[in-house]
């Protein structure tokens, strides 16, 4: 387990586009949103904390279908299928690697974007502490997508559209959190109901994702 | 008998192509499986390895004992030699690979990363990885692809020693190895009557 | 004499051909007395006008396009657990009419909400709901589509059915969380002391029970069809084999 983990770490930062990608695309995101809406700094303000979530849930889409695709092609699923290791923990242990490749440093990141978007002071701490916990089940979410549609060639769009909807109560709770805080209110609900579906994810979707993977690969 | 395998039919996108197949192997053992293109040997592999379920038939003495090489060799490109074997002798929960890489001539290639090596050398540092699993049966998909001569004799070799040391190895190839204790098995007998898969009869 | 029987595909398909006419004809039969009545035979109401008269296409479409889901749903559960082809294929006939289901909820949503709301669309939690019901539907039917072995797909679109209904779910309590909405509560409800009066309610519930028959023959209809491609694909492969 710990020597998939460190090799899908060190793969991530030996073949690029693990650390740097989703970061990069984070930013542009971040960027572009000012050219749509205007440089008003007020409307921006406002809507920052949504901003910042959109832009991580969609950087972390981006680098979905490495979870497992790349293991797919060059057969190493099917010879970790034959290893001593639960297909449960393969699939978390991948996960686990996508959060820290992709969600922490969007975590990381965000606060400095939040500057471009100027960012209510109250609300930095929130959207890190709402990124925090909500980009796991986004790792987890986009695992059970990408162990859907491994086989698939085009599979990238179809997992945006089956992994999209999935997404949506996490962002909801999370874009709440973090404006809530921002605004100064009570956060303890929505940040609750958030880690409540972090933890839930973390705990039942590996066993769909594993099932599905097994699927996939007879 | 170390793996016994009764009366296995397999199906290939939805056909069935094999049926009745049924053989032993005995540690220090090989058995290699002929047949022409089609008749199903991969997939058969496949089922004995539990990638895929059988349409019938069972397999007994498989559960983590298998060691399986398919037509890919799951190496990483940006990973160097030592580091793609010691990978899988971690998860393996292997600690030695050095046999591994003498054996299929691989020292001096060690810190290469495996991207840039040939396809020949790649299909070596495949098979080595079936060294540094500990796994007493060897399931084999025509080994020998891009292998020339000398490695194919370095791999006959390395199959040899893995029977001397009671493992036993289950093989689909062509090539003669100079294994004279293998047995063969031909599959062409076993060739499936036109029919569709079982499933799809309800259909019909 | 079990239930299961009907999982036989040919059996299936001999029973639903003795069924079919009377589902159609029941279901045309209500479709159109429940419409009529309801468009032209009640009162306006004091406060929407005319416009409540969508209702009668509305509220059981909204119904038909969640009921649609849940017979997925179990649907997908009969595969997994017993492996029941005719299982699978009827959770796959029923996605795109429950999708279309849905289109016509919240079209017909959008034209009553215009003249209520002063808006074609707000997002409101029923609204959006429905709007994400929609895209699980969308993900479901392509999952469908994409895989060319039929096992695996009704293995994976089974899982993601299950795994969709919970976050389906987590979204419909997530919106009403994000938004208390503008949307009246339920316009019918068991209890009938807290209900519309009954000049509507007769003709709903016989929209209601039409939307039902039309649904269940058009599932039925579909598949059979679902049911003959894969009996047609088997005999190709036999033929191609030999």
């Amino acid at each position: 387990m710990r020597a998939l983990l460190l090799r899908d770490l060190m793969l991530s930062i030996r073949a690029g586009g693990g650390f740097g990608l989703g970061l990069a695309f984070f930013l542009i995101v971040t960027v572009l949103v000012p050219f749509g809406v205007g440089p008003q700094t007020e409307l921006l303000s406002r809507i920052a904390p949504g901003i910042l979530w959109i832009g991580a849930l969609l950087a972390c889409l981006l680098s979905l279908d490495r979870i497992l695709a790349l293991d797919w092609e060059d057969g190493s699923l099917d010879l970790l299928a034959t290893a001593p290791l639960p297909m449960e923990g393969i699939v978390t242990v991948k996960a686990f690697a996508h959060w820290i490749t992709t969600g922490l440093p969007l975590v990381l990141a965000a606060p400095v974007l939040g500057v471009l978007l100027n960012l209510p002071g109250d609300a930095y701490l929130w959207v890190v502490v709402s990124l925090a916990v909500g980009t796991p089940a986004l790792s987890v979410i986009g695992t059970f997508g990408a162990a859907l549609t491994v086989g698939l060639k085009r599979g990238g769009l179809l997992m945006s559209l089956l992994v999209l909807p999935l997404y949506v109560p996490t962002l909801i709770f999370g874009a709440e959190v973090a404006r809530r805080g921002g605004e100064g209110l009570t956060v303890q609900a929505p940040l609750l109901l958030l880690a409540g579906i972090s933890f839930g994810a973390i705990a039942l979707l590996p066993f769909a994702s594993a099932a599905v993977l097994r699927i996939n690969l007879r | 008998m170390v793996l016994t395998v009764r009366d296995m039919a397999v199906t290939r996108g939805g056909l069935a192509i094999l049926e009745g197949v049924s053989f032993d192997l005995a540690a220090g053992e090989a058995l290699v499986l002929r047949g022409p293109n089609g008749i199903g040997k991969t997939t058969l592999l496949r089922s004995v390895a539990g990638l895929q379920p059988p349409e019938r038939g069972t397999v007994s003495g498989a559960e983590d004992q298998i060691a399986h090489a398919g037509h890919s060799d799951g190496l990483k490109a940006m990973l160097s030699v030592t580091e793609n074997l010691r990978f899988w002798a971690s998860v393996f929960g292997v600690t030695e690979i050095e046999p591994a890489l003498m054996s299929f001539a691989l020292t001096e290639l060690r810190h290469r990363m495996a991207g840039t090596l040939s396809a020949g050398q790649k299909r070596r540092l495949g098979l080595a990885r079936l060294m540094v699993t500990g796994r007493p049966i060897w399931v084999l998909d025509e080994p020998t692809v891009s292998l020339d001569t000398a490695s194919v004799a370095l791999f006959a070799e390395a199959v040899r020693r893995h029977l001397r040391n009671g493992g036993s190895a289950l093989m689909a190839t062509h090539i003669d190895l100079g294994l004279a204790e293998a047995r063969v098995l031909d599959l062409t007998p076993f060739k499936a009557a036109p029919r569709a898969r079982q499933m799809d009869e309800a259909f019909l | 004499m079990s239930l299961w029987e009907y999982a036989n595909p040919v059996k299936f398909i001999r029973t639903t051909d003795k069924v079919l006419p009377w589902v159609w004809t029941l279901a045309f039969l209500c479709l159109v007395t429940g419409l009529t009545w309801g468009f032209f035979f009640t009162p306006d109401d004091f406060r929407m006008g005319s416009t409540v008269k969508i209702i009668y296409i509305h509220v059981p479409s909204a119904l038909m396009a969640i009921n649609a889901w849940l017979m997925m749903l179990v649907a997908s559960l009969i595969w997994i657990v017993r492996r029941h082809h005719v299982s699978a294929l009827a959770a796959r006939a029923a996605a795109p009419v429950g999708a279309v289901m849905t289109v016509i909820a919240l079209v017909t949503g959008a034209f009553w909400g215009q003249p209520m709301w002063g808006t074609w669309w707000e997002w409101d939690p029923r609204l959006t709901s429905f709007l994400i019901l929609f895209l699980f539907y969308l993900g479901y039917i392509a999952l469908w589509e994409a895989i060319e072995n039929d096992d695996t797909a009704a293995d994976l679109t089974s899982i993601l059915c299950l795994v969709g209904s919970v976050f389906a779910i987590l979204s419909r309590y997530a919106v009403n969380f994000w938004n208390q909405g503008l949307h009246q509560g339920a316009t019918f409800s068991m209890d009938r002391e807290e209900n519309i009066s009954d000049v509507f309610w007769y003709p709903a519930v016989i929209s209601m029970v039409g939307f039902a028959l039309l649904f269940v023959a058009l599932v039925f209809l579909r598949t059979q069809t679902e049911i003959r491609a894969r009996r047609t694909r088997a005999l190709l492969a036999r033929e191609g084999q030999a």
